[in-house]
């Protein structure tokens, strides 16, 4: 139940961003979320795509360094708490989150998140053990 | 077998009596006939009276690639042209060619150290090689080829290039040495296996490989591809061309030829001598040579000399493998930087592609700022930002290690350092001075 998420390599320079993701548009990838991690001197871009193993050969071939990875997209209530109920389980076993960022479109009433956890298996199973869903690629056509 | 056990075994007390006798006379001779050399004597204040010994030989003003352009084409040798037996041009990297003069003498004398080279590297009178350096003003070739002659050996003088002729020639006649660029090497192998030809089946078990700089790594491929022994071969033109050291199956830094080509080892930039076994640039005095000898020549190849013992029961120093060039080394806050040494840093870590800038900068009142940017390829690229500053942190503390200097890692987008014709640009320095 998880899904493919592409981070890619960028130097902190102006208009960076826009030409990987008009890299992206022009060779109709659409990103269905997005975040940005940054330092002094360089960042990493972290994108939920609708065809992530093409982007990501679309994006090596410019010439960009990007690797896949696996995150996990998680149902939260759209309402205050929501997030601070998940956040609380997960803390209470121990589960450790390294990142963790939005969709920009809704699938259905509640929000979706998705979390890179240091241990993804077990956070599965603790988040399904508590009855909170998971979305899978499928279910949102990131495949 | 050892060639010539006499010069090559000679105990280091009698080789200081006979190197002290033997640049006594170079001197002298060499004052007497070549102005340029008496001019730069004269004007440093050193006779060839104050020469008494070989400890003297510091005392003597260094001979640069400079003084060979400006004395271009003739102006350096000892002798009148009709004594000249053979004319060697070396195009250089950089500017005019130069030069090179040998009397009858000289390629005599060139045949015995390259028949040392030879069997230093383990061949044996009777042994066929395989003479793939180009034949023609470059020395690579012939001075094999005199070697080769003077040892005993068959020699086939395919020269350069034509590699397929080359494979056919080698499973033809069988030759157990091949002698070439190691770059040549590895690239015959791409061919072999094109052929069909079964690089481990080569009759060759003996490399002789030099003429350019090459890797440990680069040895382990040739070896394990080609199944045989990979020895590295030193030399240069202005010398004598190849023949000037030599490894043997030791591999344990080439044996110089000390009697015939004296080596200093010295402070590229205050030209005197670096501590015992350290690394600084190679400077060789010709000791004998008679139609352009040398008197401290600059050779801009770092490299450090092991005067341990060596097994294969020579008595002479070894040679590093060369480190790297004077003349890309950047001074940075009174520090010899070459960017080899940083090179060799980045090769160690593992999934870092050796492509890199060294960046100098000084901002008005500060010291000197130096930066190396390296490109992030998929072997470095983690998704967390943590990881990536702990190679950052790691590069930065090695080259500390190295360098003893403080550096600033950036890590920079793949292709974003600027290559002109397939090659890095190394060092930007940004220093107004």
């Amino acid at each position: 139940m998880k899904i493919t998420q592409i981070s890619v390599f960028l130097e902190n320079k102006q208009g960076r961003l826009h030409e990987v993701c008009a890299l992206l548009g022009s060779n109709n990838v659409n990103i269905r979320a997005l975040t940005v991690a940054d330092t002094e001197d360089f960042g990493i871009l972290r994108i939920v795509v609708d065809r992530p193993q093409e982007a990501v050969a679309i994006l090596r071939g410019a010439g960009l360094t990007a690797n896949l990875n696996e995150i996990v997209a998680v149902e939260v209530e759209d309402s205050p708490g929501g997030l601070a109920g998940i956040l609380k389980i997960l803390s209470a076993n121990g589960v450790n989150v390294e990142y963790m960022y939005g969709f920009v479109e809704k699938f259905s009433e509640k929000a979706l998140l998705v979390f890179k956890f240091e241990e993804p298996d077990k956070a599965i199973e603790i988040l399904a053990d508590n009855n909170i869903r998971i979305v899978g690629g499928q279910d949102i056509n990131c495949i | 077998m050892i060639w010539n056990e006499r010069m090559e075994c000679m105990p280091a007390g009698r080789m200081q009596d006979l190197q002290s006798e033997r640049l006594c006379r170079i001197v002298e001779y060499v004052y007497s006939n070549c102005r340029p050399y008496r001019e730069k004597m004269d004007a440093s204040g050193v006779g060839s009276r104050d020469i008494k010994g070989i400890n003297d030989i510091a005392k003597l003003p260094f001979t640069v690639k400079d003084d060979m352009r400006r004395g271009y084409p003739f102006g350096l040798f000892c002798v009148p042209q009709e004594k000249i037996s053979e004319l060697h041009v070396s195009s250089g990297t950089s500017g005019d060619p130069i030069v090179v003069g040998y009397t009858a003498a000289d390629i005599k004398l060139w045949g015995d150290v390259m028949a040392r080279a030879l069997c230093c590297a383990g061949a044996v009178p009777g042994d066929m090689v395989q003479v793939a350096y180009g034949y023609g003003l470059f020395t690579g070739g012939f001075g094999m080829h005199y070697g080769a002659r003077e040892a005993g050996l068959t020699v086939i003088p395919a020269s350069s290039g034509q590699t397929k002729r080359q494979l056919k020639l080698m499973q033809d006649f069988r030759p157990r040495i091949l002698a070439c660029t190691p770059s040549y090497a590895l690239y015959m192998l791409e061919e072999a296996r094109e052929l069909g030809v079964d690089p481990r089946e080569s009759s060759w078990q003996i490399g002789i490989f030099g003429a350019e700089p090459w890797s440990e790594a680069m040895r382990g491929e040739v070896e394990a591809n080609w199944n045989m022994l990979a020895t590295d071969i030193y030399g240069l033109s202005e010398i004598i061309g190849p023949g000037v050291a030599q490894e043997c199956p030791h591999k344990d830094g080439l044996h110089v030829c000390w009697d015939v080509f004296y080596p200093e080892i010295i402070d590229p930039v205050s030209g005197l001598p670096v501590p015992e076994g350290t690394a600084g640039e190679l400077v060789i005095t010709t000791l004998t040579k008679e139609g352009m000898p040398m008197l401290r020549y600059r050779t801009r190849d770092i490299v450090s000399l092991d005067r341990g013992a060596c097994p294969c029961g020579r008595t002479s120093p070894r040679l590093s493998k060369i480190k790297g060039r004077t003349d890309d080394m950047i001074i940075v806050r009174g520090i010899n930087v070459f960017p080899s040494q940083i090179e060799h840093v980045l090769l160690r870590i593992e999934g870092i592609q050796p492509h890199y800038q060294i960046i100098v900068d000084r901002k008005a009142g500060k010291l000197d700022d130096l930066e190396i940017d390296v490109e992030v390829e998929e072997g470095i690229f983690f998704d967390e930002i943590k990881k990536l500053r702990e190679i950052e942190e790691r590069i930065c503390r090695e080259i500390e290690s190295v360098l003893g200097i403080f550096v600033k890692i950036r890590l920079v987008e793949p292709k974003s350092i600027e290559r002109s014709e397939g090659k890095a640009r190394r060092v930007i320095d940004r220093r107004t001075v």
